[in-house]
């Protein structure tokens, strides 16, 4: 299929700087596509919230284009874009009530009286707060302003709806329950997403892509998924899930996978060859914590011996951390079959399968 | 449970009664709270509340001139002016006794109050007064004391003295109320306007309201901008920006003030620019200051920190992104501005308000400095009478409009805007 025939916003060769120094974003290529769940993700200071805004209309890109139904947008006045947006912190209006917030973007559009009245009462009944339109936001609970700040961003019907981490004032529970309400509401209207956050498991629960942000670039773009299992580079693979990591010196590349001889005398590792090109790289290599056994060898390689340094009892399984080859901080989890009965200070047998080593860049 | 309330006392778990271990517990506390307060309280007694009843007082008071000519009064309330043409005997009487006896400064105290009245009760005391010490000397007390003051002054054959007299004899007075308002008592105690010629005060109130309303919109006008700027602008230009914001504050009045004529008289500095500049000529200078326009232009300058510092505090806690909102959601940046940002800064807007118009009511010394003849204030008027005149009811009458005037407009708001609504930070 043709990406650029499919891609709804395009972002091409954007750069963006406040200052003419630094560069906040760098060099941005970004397709998404209609009807798309796409989240942005990264640490704080990495440039998705600036993306975000740049999208929204409220920074120019200092380089480049972005393209909004083929149709480039950099010139268009951010109330001229029909993009909603959902900011950080709500931005209800404090001075109108729920039904006065959501019908404004109706009135400045001069669209009639009964079809307002009509079109609040949906998007409020949407997120299941038909009965609140008369309170003020200060009278509601924060839960049910993120949900009002939702309505208000739909009410309009745009082409486009843009989330600035919307649930980080929200307790856990509550912005556990709104993830899956956004999600749904998303699944049911079919309008395409664009969604900042620095919470991976939100990004995970959420998105059809993620595209993990760092240092003003996007590390990796993909599904879900693949993020977690075939991540392309050590940031990417820190960054999403919990990661353990060795670091070593590639002696041997052949095909798909490659040997590497850890740092300090410990071993040789066959792993997946990802990010490394040649003999005498320096690599780190990943193995995520569930993909370890233990008290079982390897016919092939990497069996290794792990000491217990902590044990932590987490009912459905035990996290174990260990030191393995010089790394204090290698988790194991165990899952609690009842069988598991060794104390801190035991030492483990370890294994792992070479396609779930990955050697990255380091 | 509910009747556990209800019906019997609770106990606490030595059986002693609730109430009255909580009363017990929470007397040292209440006991210091109130020593805490207590000094502050005697402070706004002592500082407020009563020089404020004083002035009310004052404003109504006629007890002095009641104390001196208490007989007189007292006779003449028996007066029955329907049958009589003039008072019975036993005024003239009384009043002989009173100003043969009575003692001097008083009198010469309720001299100047009767001449608020009516003009001319001082000279017809006085040369009665000479009459009667003379007569009194040479002890020769008149068998008839109609005939013997008549005799001294043929004024006392004048119905409109004793009428005038009328409004005396009262320990309270509304005179000073109506004279604060250009009124006074024609022959028949009626409340008319004064002469034509003597009408100051409701012309003075009315420059004075209208006066503290411009300055009040200009403040408003020239502050939103600079208090915006200070809100949004990066901290260190906002840093400067509030120094020279604040800066008037720590200059003292009259330096400002005299800057100003500085300034603005005809030979002054922006007098001289505009003739050097070619925009008005040598013989057209603006007479910008000893009139209105100077005690406008003083007064605004120097009243819009008030206006700016209480905008300024409730537009910082506006978030900057109900702009991005709005316009997110298809507002022009004016529509925006006027349906999201405007509304939520009215209580900034009412407090610096409210805050410069009751100061621009009673202002005084810059009104009185720049004012020249037509740009004085009512404050102008208070002065002149407790100092100039010692005319103190007036003066208290005049204040206690201001007050009064000052509650209305208070009220008015509370009504339309709502104190709650006030927000100084």
């Amino acid at each position: 299929m043709n990406v650029t025939s499919q891609s709804f916003v395009k972002f091409e060769k954007i750069d963006k700087s406040y200052d003419g120094e630094v560069l906040v974003v760098k060099n941005l290529n970004l397709d998404i596509a209609k009807g798309e769940f796409v989240t942005m993700l990264g640490p704080s200071g990495s440039g998705k919230t600036t993306t975000l805004m740049m999208l929204a209309g409220f920074e120019t890109p200092t380089n480049g284009e972005i393209f909004l139904d083929t149709k480039p947008i950099s010139k268009i006045p951010p109330y001229e874009r029909e993009i909603g947006m959902v900011f950080q912190n709500y931005a209800l209006f404090p001075h109108m009530t729920v039904e006065e917030n959501l019908s404004f973007p109706l009135e400045v559009r001069k669209i009639s009286k009964p079809e307002t009245k009509e079109k609040v009462q949906k998007a409020l009944d949407m997120v299941e707060l038909g009965n609140f339109g008369t309170r003020f936001p200060a009278q509601l609970s924060g839960g049910q302003q993120q949900r009002v700040a939702l309505a208000r961003a739909l009410v309009f019907e745009p082409r486009l709806v843009l989330m600035d981490e919307p649930l980080g004032a929200l307790d856990k529970n509550l912005r556990e329950q709104m993830q899956y309400e956004i999600k749904h509401i998303h699944d049911r209207i079919g309008i395409t997403v664009v969604y900042v956050t620095h919470d991976q498991s939100e990004a995970l629960t959420m998105s059809n892509r993620i595209a993990v942000f760092n240092d003003g670039v996007v590390q990796q773009l993909s599904t879900p998924d693949i993020l977690y299992e075939k991540p392309e580079n050590s940031f990417v693979a820190k960054f999403i899930g919990e990661n353990n990591t060795l670091n070593g010196m590639v002696t041997d590349i052949n095909g798909e996978t490659c040997t590497v001889e850890l740092d300090n005398g410990f071993g040789k590792v066959k792993a997946l060859k990802i990010n490394v090109n040649e003999k005498g790289d320096k690599t780190q290599l990943s193995i995520r914590p569930e993909r370890v056994t233990i008290d079982s060898t390897n016919p092939e390689a990497n069996n290794f011996e792990g000491k217990i340094l902590e044990l932590i009892y987490l009912g459905d399984h035990i996290r174990a951390r260990l030191n393995v080859c010089g790394n204090d901080e290698f988790i194991v989890k165990v899952p609690n079959e009842g069988s598991f009965n060794h104390k801190e200070g035991d030492l483990l047998n370890l294994s792992w399968n070479p396609n779930d080593v990955r050697a990255l860049d380091i | 449970m509910e009747d556990c309330i209800s019906t019997s006392a609770l106990l606490t778990t030595d059986g002693v009664p609730l109430k009255q271990s909580l009363k017990k517990a929470e007397r040292k506390n209440k006991l210091r709270a109130f020593l805490l307060v207590f000094p502050l309280l005697l402070f706004i007694i002592v500082t407020f509340v009563m020089p404020i009843g004083d002035m009310l007082f004052r404003s109504v008071d006629d007890s002095q001139i009641n104390g001196v000519f208490s007989n007189t009064f007292n006779e003449y309330k028996k007066w029955d002016k329907e049958k009589d043409v003039l008072p019975p005997d036993e005024v003239y009487k009384a009043l002989f006794e009173e100003l043969a006896y009575g003692e001097k400064i008083q009198i010469g105290r309720a001299l100047t109050r009767m001449n608020y009245s009516k003009s001319g009760w001082k000279s017809l005391i006085k040369t009665t007064s000479r009459e009667i010490k003379k007569a009194v000397k040479k002890d020769e007390l008149p068998k008839n004391y109609k005939e013997f003051l008549i005799s001294a002054n043929d004024k006392w054959a004048d119905p409109t003295f004793w009428y005038a007299m009328g409004q005396m004899v009262n320990n309270t007075t509304p005179i000073y109320y109506w004279n604060a308002l250009d009124r006074t008592y024609d022959q028949d105690q009626n409340v008319v306007m004064q002469d034509e010629k003597r009408r100051i005060y409701i012309k003075t109130w009315i420059k004075t309201l209208k006066i503290s309303v411009y300055v009040t919109i200009f403040c408003l006008i020239l502050g939103f901008p600079v208090a915006h700027l200070l809100a949004n602008l990066p901290l260190r230009y906002s840093n400067l920006l509030m120094i020279f914001v604040l800066l008037p504050f720590w200059t003292s009045l009259l330096v400002r003030t005299t800057a100003w004529i500085v300034m603005l008289q005809q030979n002054g500095v922006i007098n001289g620019i505009l003739v050097w500049l070619g925009i008005l000529s040598d013989d057209g200078r603006l007479q910008l200051v000893y009139n209105e326009t100077g005690t406008l232009i003083a007064m605004t300058q120097i009243l819009l920190p008030f206006m700016i510092l209480p905008l300024y505090s409730v537009m910082r806690v506006i978030p900057k992104s109900h702009m991005r909102a709005a316009q997110n959601l298809g507002a022009k940046p004016a529509t925006a501005f006027w349906r999201v940002y405007l509304p939520q800064t009215i209580p900034g807007m009412s407090a610096g308000g409210l805050l410069v118009f009751v100061l621009a009511i009673g202002y005084f010394i810059t009104p009185e400095l720049v004012g020249g003849k037509d740009g004085k204030l009512i404050g102008h008027w208070i002065a002149y009478h407790l100092k100039t005149t010692l005319n103190w009811g007036l003066c208290a009458a005049l204040g206690a409009i201001l007050l009064g005037v000052m509650l209305i407009f208070y009220w008015l708001y509370n009504k339309i805007v709502g104190i709650d609504n006030i927000k100084l930070g």
